[in-house]
């Protein structure tokens, strides 16, 4: 039994029993226990639940009853994501032992088409960092070379995907964190546009710019998971009611005679040479395919980093606050502590990454200073809508490298907040507007490392976007994961 | 000169739910963290669902004190640290960097003084601290977090603790009578003051458990700050609780050490658009307002101007009094509520008990019209009225309170009395100022059901011929 295939292919197998679910869980799962030891995706694997429901899945095949259209498929799920009776970690020592009461939304809507959650997947904790090297828990390592991350914050997802341990997985992405591993670890990753996707259940970072995306092999898998995980939700407030969308269908419906704007800004200085040529081979396969490709500047781009980080880490600070141990979170016992001495001891327990943004955040948001950096900051957040809007006007999509640097070791860059920083350049502009964007396997660096593409679209475009995305993947010919 | 401004909290107890989830807003009386939910739990990962609802009753309050109502409304974080605020920043509105609160710069005239409301925000109640005699623990109820609530911000414009009273009155009758709260339930209304001397410091005031006790507080710091001005003390920023048990004001923190609450805008809840069309609409659904009410008894049914008074401003007896009421009883209507009826109960958990309904009020008065019943023996049947629900029939028949009104029988009546008292027959006519003691004798015969008129008709000609 081949578990490389694509989560659709096992669908369409599993429907007329060509594949017995079960096998094929419990295969996914001695694959799980073979690899995770050096790659370290999981932080929880739910062995005896996961068989029991691929069961339970194969009987009501053969009887002929309804199946949900997932048919028992694999899925991993970051551990940022709320799951019912299973621990939602967030790779934080403040969350070790919490089980949340309910289901994420997206995990409900997953469940309710009887996709199997094999496990919960790692990340830097609260899904802050670009490498899955802050967890709580240890790295998580690249399929294609361990010694290398597998990008982040849903490095977790990203690996698992990879390394063959599911089929499909749910990704959090705030500045980047489905598109970073999706390109890191040679998958598909969409991020898609705020508001299509609801967050109830996923443990907030940054409210007002992140997204539940799915990553996949395929990105008609990708499509297929979007299908089940957007649209409105009465739980959360920023979801659109937007009449509902089959991604899948026309996704192969080629991208002849649409445009394409290179993004200058994110194909210039510091970007690793071999990432360069392989983007401008893919914009050459792309016209090869018939689409018209132009540069396009966005300036306000040069300000994104400062911008997002002013952001993402004032919406930190607000949105961590409420993890003081008081009501769920670590025993220490509470006796002889006042409030606030309780408080600060509980709260000194967040790893570095999330203190330093925690603090950045305070600082950001104290007294005096809104107007000067969080204000000022949203300006640069218009400024980017405004130029992406314009830029609209002329093309279909933008295209640009996914990450500016290939994969580098665990360990070389943690020290050097601002160089991991800057690695985020060229994702979170889809953050700062909203606007979806996909990264795309592309090519395998002379290293052995794997080089994504990413596509972006306007606002509410993912089923052009999707089409834009798999005529590019349908070009490539990679290799197999090496693991 | 003294300038006192107040920040009211004021739960919409009139809600079904919380303000961003679907729980209870009625959290009293339940076992403790019996009525949470993830939501008002903070738990990781839950979002907040704005209550349409609140936003139309904080709407109507603003209206009610001639507020402006922006085109937009937006919700704030504000961040602290306290136990009883489950994800550590409260849920607010904030007009720092524009108007986005529900309203501001509104005006209530009261008693010829123009208070100006600076503004007036949506927000969201926290938990509640229990303190364990015993155990030396301190313990958290969750089933208040999340209640709705108003704050009004008022301008420094009152200029005594007295002011401040009559104020807050009007305050409470005005948001019962719009139906939007319940002001008299334990904790709905709360109240925080801010008072300076001259152009001395200002000192706020908090803790102060009911709003009755406001004015107090208030006059505790007043007489204070006078004091320490007068013997050249300046008087220091700072904020001071109110000690209930020893009736004074003790400083809790200075100003240098106050907070930074870090504001940040609740991504989680869109911006939300307010329509003109449905200001208008709110408009319309506004009950009539007190000052109109009064205005109107006062005009159609010649109601005196202090009885309409009181029964205006109390919506439970003016809603009584609409249902009672018609065009030739209302007069005497009105006299039966604000007289009888409100001493009997004038709290709420005694309203709450009266089995009187507004028929028995409309009969009752056609009785005492129509001269079936005497205005004395009316209130005894109010009185069991009150207690037992029996219909005016029933309650005359069983407390015997026919009225007596035909000559024949208290010429009777009086006849007994001339021969029973003598002495005070001989005094009346000498003196016809004591006439008075006959007429109480004959009342007391007939329990009270004796026409006083036609008595006092009968003993004249009686005691002249």
């Amino acid at each position: 039994m081949n578990l490389g295939i694509s989560a659709t292919e096992f669908v369409s197998q599993a429907k007329v029993g060509t594949i017995s679910v079960e096998e094929f869980v419990a295969k996914t799962l001695d694959r799980i226990k073979l690899v995770e030891e050096k790659v370290h995706a999981f932080i929880t694997v739910d062995n005896q639940n996961a068989l029991a429901k691929a069961k339970e899945i194969d009987k009501k095949i053969k009887s002929k009853d309804k199946v949900g259209i997932c048919f028992g498929m694999p899925v991993s799920i970051k551990d940022n994501l709320c799951t019912a009776g299973m621990k939602t970690t967030c790779a934080s020592k403040m969350l070790e032992n919490f089980i949340a009461p309910y289901d994420a939304t997206v995990v409900s809507r997953l469940k309710s088409e009887d996709a199997i959650i094999i496990g919960k997947v790692n990340l830097d904790e609260f899904a802050m960092g670009s490498t899955t090297e802050f967890s709580y828990f240890g790295p998580s390592r690249n399929p294609w070379n361990v010694d290398y991350v597998p990008g982040g914050s849903s490095g977790g997802s990203g690996v698992s995907v990879s390394a063959l341990e599911c089929l499909a997985s749910l990704g959090s992405d705030t500045g980047g964190s489905v598109r970073s591993p999706a390109s890191f670890c040679s998958v598909v990753g969409l991020k898609p546009t705020y508001g299509l996707v609801s967050r109830y259940g996923l443990v907030s970072y940054a409210n007002s710019i992140e997204q539940v995306g799915p990553m996949a092999r395929t990105v008609e898998d990708v499509a297929f998971l979007l299908n089940i995980i957007s649209g409105y939700d009465s739980h959360d407030d920023t979801t659109i009611k937007n009449d509902s969308v089959d991604y899948t269908k026309d996704i192969s419906l080629g991208i002849s005679g649409k445009k394409i704007g290179i993004i200058t800004q994110m194909i210039g200085q510091g970007v690793d040479q071999e990432v360069v040529s392989a983007t401008n081979r893919a914009i050459s396969k792309l016209q090869e395919l018939g689409a018209e490709c132009i540069p396009i500047s966005l300036d306000a781009v040069e300000h994104s980093v400062a911008a997002y980080y002013t952001i993402a880490s004032a919406e930190a600070s607000s949105n961590l606050s409420r993890y003081d141990n008081l009501r769920y979170g670590f025993d220490f016992g509470t006796e002889g502590y006042e409030f606030k001495a309780f408080i600060s001891k509980a709260r000194s327990n967040f790893g570095p990454e999330v203190t330093r943004r925690m603090l950045l955040g305070a600082f950001v948001l104290s007294a005096g200073y809104y107007g000067k950096y969080y204000l000022k900051a949203q300006k640069v957040r218009a400024m980017i809508k405004a130029q992406l809007d314009e830029a609209f006007k002329k093309v279909d999509f933008l295209i640009s490298p996914t990450m500016p640097i290939l994969p580098f070791k665990v360990g070389e860059k943690i020290d050097d907040p601002l160089k991991l920083y800057l690695t985020d350049i060229n994702t979170i502009t889809a953050n700062l507007s909203g606007i979806p964007a996909i990264s795309i396997p592309f090519e395998i660096s002379s290293s052995g490392l794997p080089i994504g593409i990413q596509l972006f679209a306007n606002s509410f475009e993912e089923k052009k976007l999707l089409q834009a995305a798999y005529a590019l993947h349908k070009t490539t010919h990679l290799p197999e994961v090496p693991l | 000169m003294t300038r006192i401004g107040l920040e009211i909290h004021c739960q919409l107890t009139k809600l079904e739910s919380k303000l961003f989830c679907s729980c209870k807003a009625e959290y009293r009386n339940l076992a403790p963290n019996s009525n949470i939910c993830p939501v008002c739990a903070g738990l990781p990962g839950s979002l907040p669902i704005l209550n349409k609802k609140a936003v139309e009753k904080a709407a109507m309050i603003s209206l009610a004190l001639g507020c402006t109502i922006p085109q937009k409304i937006g919700f704030f974080r504000k961040n602290y640290f306290y136990p009883d605020l489950p994800k550590n920043f409260q849920i607010t509105q904030y007009n720092a960097y524009g108007p986005t609160s529900i309203g501001s710069d509104g005006k209530i005239t009261i008693q010829g003084k123009e208070i100006n409301i600076r503004r007036i925000q949506l927000e969201e109640d926290p938990g509640r601290l229990v303190y364990e005699g015993k155990s030396m623990l301190t313990l958290v109820d969750y089933n208040r977090a999340g209640t709705p609530l108003v704050e009004i911000v008022t301008e420094p414009d009152f200029e005594t603790p007295k002011q401040v009273r009559v104020f807050l009155n009007v305050l409470a009758d005005l948001v019962e009578n719009i139906g939007v709260s319940d002001p008299y339930l334990e904790g709905a209304m709360r109240v925080d003051g801010n008072i300076s001397e001259g152009d001395g410091n200002r000192v706020e005031i908090k803790n102060v458990g009911s709003f009755r006790d406001i004015e107090k507080a208030l006059h505790f710091e007043m007489t204070r700050q006078q004091s320490l001005l007068e013997r050249g003390i300046p008087v220091v920023a700072e904020t001071r609780h109110w000690d209930d048990a020893r009736r004074i004001t003790v400083s809790s923190r200075s100003k240098e050490e106050e907070q930074d609450y870090r504001y940040i805008p609740e991504a989680d809840i869109p911006i939300v658009l307010i329509r003109n069309e449905s200001i208008e609409t709110i408009k319309k659904q506004m009950p009539e307002s007190i000052v109109a009410k009064r205005e109107r008894y006062v005009k159609k049914y010649g109601i005196p101007a202090q009885v309409a008074d009181v029964l205006s401003s109390d919506r439970f007896y003016s809603d009584l009094f609409e249902k009672s009421h018609n065009e030739k009883n209302a007069k005497e209507v009105a006299n039966i509520i604000t007289t009888d009826l409100l001493s009997y109960a004038d709290t709420r958990e005694k309203k709450l008990e009266l089995k009187i309904t507004a028929q028995h009020i409309s009969s009752l008065a056609d009785s005492i019209m129509d001269n079936k019943l005497t205005r004395n023996s009316g209130k005894q049947a109010l009185q069991e009225m009150v207690k037992t629900g029996k219909s005016l029939l029933d309650v005359m028949a069983s407390l015997d309170l026919g009225h007596v009104s035909d000559v024949n029988s208290i010429e009777k009546i009086i006849d007994e009395v001339f021969k029973e008292e003598e002495k005070a027959v001989t005094e009346a006519r000498r003196n016809p100022d004591t006439i008075n003691y006959l007429v109480g004798k004959v009342m007391r015969k007939t329990k009270g059901k004796a026409d006083p008129a036609t008595t006092l008709d009968i003993l004249r000609k009686k005691l002249s011929s």
